[in-house]
């Protein structure tokens, strides 16, 4: 995984369970004309963890990609190196898909050449301006890179990307269309067009530019919106015999996964929540687990004055008095929104809770809003064994995604 | 002449990634410098860029090697 506290599965977790946080200051591109200044940026040079772009591609090749496929190819190519897979026939080629979506994909690389086209004229477009931008070209990529010959495919639900990509390709798995899939979502959107959009739509937290850190507050009274992202969270998913045979270190299973839509607004939630209500319950029916068998939530929880009130509320009404027993925490506190990133990335915080029977903490909680007096994890991370970890993603147009996962078979 | 080729071999040391020793006048961009179909329309452009030129497409198809590039910028660069 890519991410805001840096590169690698161990380091991240390291820091997130140790109340740290990846937001800071924008400073690479100019920002003084926006409103919101802070953002989750993925560190590089000398900071520990930081992701070197050479250990992914060289610069030529680099010439063919948009930083969410690089960011995305090095949490696909650590993934696939951790599980051990490498296929060695043409039938095991075939078995092996890539399903790595992203958000908004190249929005750098189309803003980019728009101005190019504009100043310069249609001649003066790279040859490799689709290739590079194109959302399923992680995918393409990794398949290229890996010989990975089965279903490729690449998932665009917004927010929800991450967590569809994921319960999909558990699906295609389960369907016999592959043994193994490499799936998650990455995404790159901290520019100037990216940050303006959303700062136009109000979705971004402006009260904070002197406070970077302090930011990203789910829940707390004092939130003004969600602090953008980036990065990549990819995992292999492999059906389960095959990875017994072959001895392989298996994480966690995927247990459960549910989907719904809002059917409402473009970006804001049905007010009742009855969207992400919808889809946890159908991530606990798929996975025939009853609410008391959840024991930690890892929440879309963005920051934002409705969302995360509405996420609340609506874990209150399907887990009744278990709600009170369960654990429920938003990364994005430490990380920011890594938008088409993000349910992947949770998703592997919520392996990591199973694993290590601890729940990162919501950084910045200081005072809960009015009513939610649910165990938000404030600030330190929390010992406790977690049977299944619930994780939710909730993207503009309404469309929610939640996996629930368990420790390995 | 000589200025032309230096500046050409650069170019396509920089864009192909490769060394400087394997560009010679007779290297072909694809089948000796590993460039692909992408590249070439790419190393055309910057050719364009560096020689303040214009190379129309059916000209540029022409342009399979490095002596290829060197003659048309020779004819045809202010």
């Amino acid at each position: 995984m890519v991410t805001p506290l840096g590169v690698g599965v161990a380091h991240n977790w390291e820091r997130i369970t140790n109340g740290q946080s990846g937001i800071r200051a924008i400073e690479h591109i100019d920002v003084s004309d926006l409103p919101s200044r802070v953002a989750g940026i993925v560190p590089s040079g000398d900071e520990p963890g930081a992701f070197d772009p050479d250990t992914v591609a060289d610069a030529k090749m680099r010439r063919r990609m948009t930083e969410f496929i690089i960011f995305g190819l090095r949490a696909a190519d650590d993934a696939v190196a951790d599980s051990g897979w490498v296929p060695e026939t043409d039938e095991d080629r075939e078995r092996t898909g890539v399903m790595i979506g992203s958000g908004i994909g190249g929005l750098k690389g189309i803003a980019e050449t728009a101005v190019t086209l504009e100043k310069h004229g249609p001649r003066k477009i790279s040859p490799f301006f689709v290739p590079a931008n194109l959302i399923n070209l992680v995918s393409g990529h990794a398949s290229i890179r890996h010989g990975f010959k089965g279903p490729n495919h690449a998932v665009v639900t917004a927010c929800s990307t991450g967590a569809h990509a994921i319960g999909d390709a558990s699906r295609m798995i389960m369907f016999g269309d592959a043994d193994v899939m490499v799936a998650g979502g990455a995404e790159a959107t901290i520019c100037r067009i990216g940050l303006g959009g959303f700062c136009s739509a109000k979705a971004l937290s402006t009260k904070f530019n002197d406070r970077p850190t302090e930011a990203s507050r789910p829940w707390d009274r004092d939130r003004d919106g969600f602090v953008m992202g980036e990065g990549a969270g990819i995992v292999v998913l492999e059906e389960y015999e095959h990875a017994k045979k072959r001895g392989a270190r298996i994480y966690a299973e995927i247990k459960g996964y549910g989907m719904s839509g809002d059917a409402y607004h473009i970006t804001a939630p049905v007010e009742d929540g009855n969207g992400g209500f919808r889809a946890m319950r159908a991530a606990l029916r798929n996975a025939g687990l009853n609410p008391e068998d959840i024991d930690y939530i890892n929440a879309h929880g963005t920051s934002t004055e409705l969302g995360d009130k509405i996420e609340h509320d609506a874990v209150k009404r399907l887990f009744g008095h278990h709600a009170y027993n369960l654990s429920m925490s938003s990364t994005k506190s430490s990380t920011g929104h890594l938008l088409g990133a993000a349910g992947s990335v949770e998703a592997i915080y919520s392996i990591l809770s199973v694993i290590n029977g601890t729940v990162p903490p919501t950084l910045n909680l200081d005072n809960p809003s009015e009513g939610c007096d649910l165990d938000l994890v404030p600030k330190v991370a929390k010992e406790r064994p977690v049977r299944h970890a619930m994780s939710n993603s909730f993207g503009f147009g309404g469309t929610n995604a939640c996996l629930i996962v368990g420790p390995a078979p | 002449m000589s200025d032309v080729a230096e500046r050409v071999k650069k170019i396509v040391v920089e864009h192909l990634g490769v060394d400087e020793a394997k560009v010679t006048e007779n290297a072909s961009f694809i089948d000796d410098l590993g460039a692909d179909s992408l590249d070439t329309v790419e190393l055309v452009m910057a050719f364009e860029e560096e020689f303040q030129c214009e190379i129309p497409d059916d000209a540029a198809e022409k342009i399979l090697t490095v002596k290829d590039a060197i003659e048309f910028i020779n004819a045809n660069a202010k």
